[in-house]
């Protein structure tokens, strides 16, 4: 029971964290049909700039200037990089956000060094909020689920409620008819663009201390985000937020779960001996596969329902 | 006039004759890529080391000289970089971050030594730690300077203090990872069989973003210890995690102190955390005569990073001396007067090569990461503090090897 209701609750916020990042990248796959690899670079960046910052003026003006420094850089992205790489062909994208991964976590290390910089927990919120069975929450961990929490209201509404989100979600399914109702469709790509490069460097302000600050940071974040929005399906807010969740929870309940394909089988009635095929497989606890679980359910998804959990289309 | 020109004659032979006459030490090691800051930092406190020892007059009146290769942290581009000192007549080879390096250049330089018995070369590491190496595959021309992970896992479960009745043994889920869990298993029933292991898990290399899942099952399991063999940041979020639910345990590792995990760790990791050491700043503070005090003042006034290497200064002097010896730098002569030999190091305490499989018995260290501290780690206010100190003849383990020595 305790382990459970502590497992719950460090899913959970996995989940949100997991979700903070997939959002932005879910906004621009789905609209503009970019599986763009650089997105958790932006993160990485956002976690570095945060760190400068913070120690310089402090946590809570890193909190705002740093995502918006992500959201400028990601403007300039798409309108100087993207934008002529399209011309070319989705293929000519993707190798241009691939290489553009590259060159940021370069750049990272020459200007900050291969090892992690100390970017802490501000101290205000640096304390314990309260305890489960002994086991401390801090006040950062319910910092972190209030602000996700918040961001997901914040662009649930912007995307229903605004006419700026009617026009970016008409972009995504009718691009042709919004423009030539006299919008400016690039425009509206550049904002949407720089608003996921935002997201990612807020995920990154807060996700860089409560996590570690290095430069192999994105690339060890980015293949789970990247499932978590296929996962979720394109285009789907929704989608993207119960993804988040499933696989947090996955990947926590699958450490604490110390059980082994073999083992379910023994409950049914069927005994694994060193004779039967795949008994080497079959006999490894759920802990070791546990980070791995994610792709597994990503390829189970994409050969049952191609469109995700809530996709609104195949491609 | 006559005189003059003999001089310069003289003087330009003379400086030709000492470039040429350099002993020289090829390190192999990764000096791009992701692990290139281990490489150059290995280089860069070797020449710091090398210049000391050369400041005092080298070996045969001759100085040391590094040359340094990249290997990326791959056995082909070790090979490669083996094949290239050999045309150089480099004589002795060294190698430090990677086992399977090792094994590569282990064979190469074998073959090499078998085809070529007019220039072979004598290979030794500082850093490559997988038991194998002086076990099935001894070489008469390798020796190891360095503990083997068994010694770790040794080190590590002799250093648990008497009230600590319940551990937890998690690792890296591969080759190195799944020794250390063998082998901290077997020492405990050795040492300790008054503790329990509460869990033993294996984790995959670096994927594990969110350790508060194991925290929370290491809690549950009520372990007052936990012995890892983590590195990098499966240690660093392993640790952070644990400090920041307030789980109760004492961290025994073998890298905690190694480049940014004490950066990453910082203030919370206060007297919970231990790692396995073979030299500190402050040890050399507290135990080491003037020149050793010296030699770690200067290295912290010139360099951003842990003198964590200056240990070698004692393989570099065994080098030395058995070069003296031989009075040669003929690799066989000095392989056969390294077989056994000894010294102290700057700390007064013994250093061995062990002839039967050329491992070092060397003293290592568990430290504390504390404030209590005179030097700090990484600017962190926290530093490394000596809490048991093993003398090399206390960690001695039997050997499989059967070495091949050559018939002359």
């Amino acid at each position: 029971m305790e382990l459970l209701l502590v497992s719950v609750l460090n899913g959970l916020l996995y989940g949100m964290l997991l979700f903070m990042l997939a959002s932005g990248l879910t906004l621009i796959f789905s609209i503009m049909g970019v599986l763009n690899f650089a997105h958790a670079s932006l993160y990485m960046l956002g976690a570095y700039f945060a760190y400068e910052i913070s120690r310089r003026v402090g946590f809570w003006v890193a909190l705002v200037i740093a995502p918006l420094l992500c959201g400028l850089l990601g403007a300039l992205i798409e309108t100087y990089g993207l934008r002529k790489a399209h011309r070319h062909g989705h293929v000519a994208e993707l190798l241009f956000t691939f290489g553009l991964a590259f060159i940021v976590e370069k750049l990272v290390l020459m200007v900050w060094g291969p090892t992690a910089v100390p970017y802490r927990v501000p101290p205000e919120l640096d304390f314990t909020l309260f305890s489960v069975y002994g086991t401390h929450v801090s006040a950062y961990r319910g910092f972190i689920l209030l602000i996700s929490a918040a961001m997901f209201a914040a662009i649930w509404l912007l995307l229903t409620r605004t006419r700026m989100g009617f026009v970016i979600q008409a972009s995504l399914s009718h691009p042709d008819m919004v423009a030539s109702l006299g919008h400016n469709v690039p425009r509206v790509f550049t904002t949407v663009f720089a608003g996921g490069a935002a997201l990612a460097g807020l995920a990154g302000v807060i996700g860089g201390n409560y996590l570690v600050t290095e430069p192999a940071m994105a690339f060890s974040m980015g293949p789970i985000v990247f499932v978590v929005v296929v996962f979720g399906g394109l285009g789907s807010l929704a989608g993207c937020f119960i993804a988040s969740l499933i696989m947090g929870f996955v990947q926590t309940f699958a450490v604490v779960l110390d059980i082994s394909p073999a083992d379910l089988l023994a409950r049914l009635g069927v005994a694994v001996t060193p004779a039967t095929p795949l008994a080497e497989v079959l006999r490894v606890p759920l802990p070791r596969i546990g980070p791995f679980l994610p792709f597994l359910l990503m390829v189970f998804m994409l050969l049952v329902r191609p469109r995700g959990l809530l996709g609104t289309r195949d491609t | 006039m006559f005189r003059c020109m003999l001089a310069v004659i003289l003087v330009a032979f003379g400086a030709a004759a000492r470039a040429e006459d350099s002993i020289r030490i090829g390190l192999t090691d990764p000096m791009s890529g992701a692990f290139a800051q281990t490489g150059q930092q290995n280089s860069q406190q070797a020449q710091y080391l090398l210049d000391s020892i050369n400041s005092k007059g080298g070996a045969l009146g001759r100085t040391f000289e590094l040359v340094t290769y990249d290997n990326k942290l791959q056995p082909s581009e070790a090979l490669i970089a083996l094949q290239s000192m050999v045309d150089h007549n480099i004589p002795f080879v060294w190698s430090n971050a990677g086992s399977n390096v090792a094994a590569a250049l282990i064979d190469g330089v074998e073959k090499h030594n078998a085809r070529d018995p007019d220039h072979r070369v004598l290979y030794f590491t500082a850093g490559s730690t997988a038991p194998e190496l002086t076990n099935e595959k001894c070489s008469f021309w390798f020796f190891r300077f360095v503990p083997t992970t068994e010694q770790f896992a040794e080190m590590l479960v002799r250093a648990l203090p008497p009230e600590v009745k319940k551990v937890y043994l998690l690792n890296p889920d591969y080759l190195y990872g799944q020794a250390m869990q063998r082998d901290s298993t077997k020492f405990l029933a050795q040492y300790r069989p008054d503790v329990q292991a509460a869990g033993n898990e294996l984790i995959p290399v670096g994927k594990v973003k969110d350790f508060s899942s194991y925290i929370a099952k290491i809690k549950a399991s009520g372990a007052q210890a936990l012995i890892t063999g983590n590195f990098g940041p499966d240690l660093s979020l392993l640790i952070k995690a644990g400090t920041e639910a307030g789980l109760d345990v004492s961290y025994y590792t073998v890298w905690a102190g190694t480049g940014g995990t004490p950066t990453a760790i910082g203030p919370a990791g206060n007297s919970r955390v231990f790692a396995l050491q073979a030299f500190n700043d402050n040890m050399a503070d507290e135990q080491g005569d003037a020149a050793l005090k010296d030699l770690v003042t200067r290295f912290r006034a010139t360099h951003d990073y842990d003198f964590d290497a200056g240990s070698w200064r004692a393989m570099f002097e065994l080098l030395q001396a058995a070069i003296q010896k031989a009075g040669s730098t003929d690799p066989a002569k000095v392989a056969q007067v390294l077989e056994g030999m000894t010294s102290r190091d700057m700390l007064g305490h013994e250093w061995a090569m062990r002839a039967e499989d050329h491992q070092v018995l060397m003293p290592y260290y568990v430290s504390v990461f504390t404030k209590d501290v005179k030097y700090d780690s990484e600017h962190t206010g926290l530093g490394w503090k000596v809490i048991k100190t093993y003398e090399g003849k206390d960690l001695a383990l039997p050997t499989t090897c059967k070495m091949k020595r050559p018939a002359t």
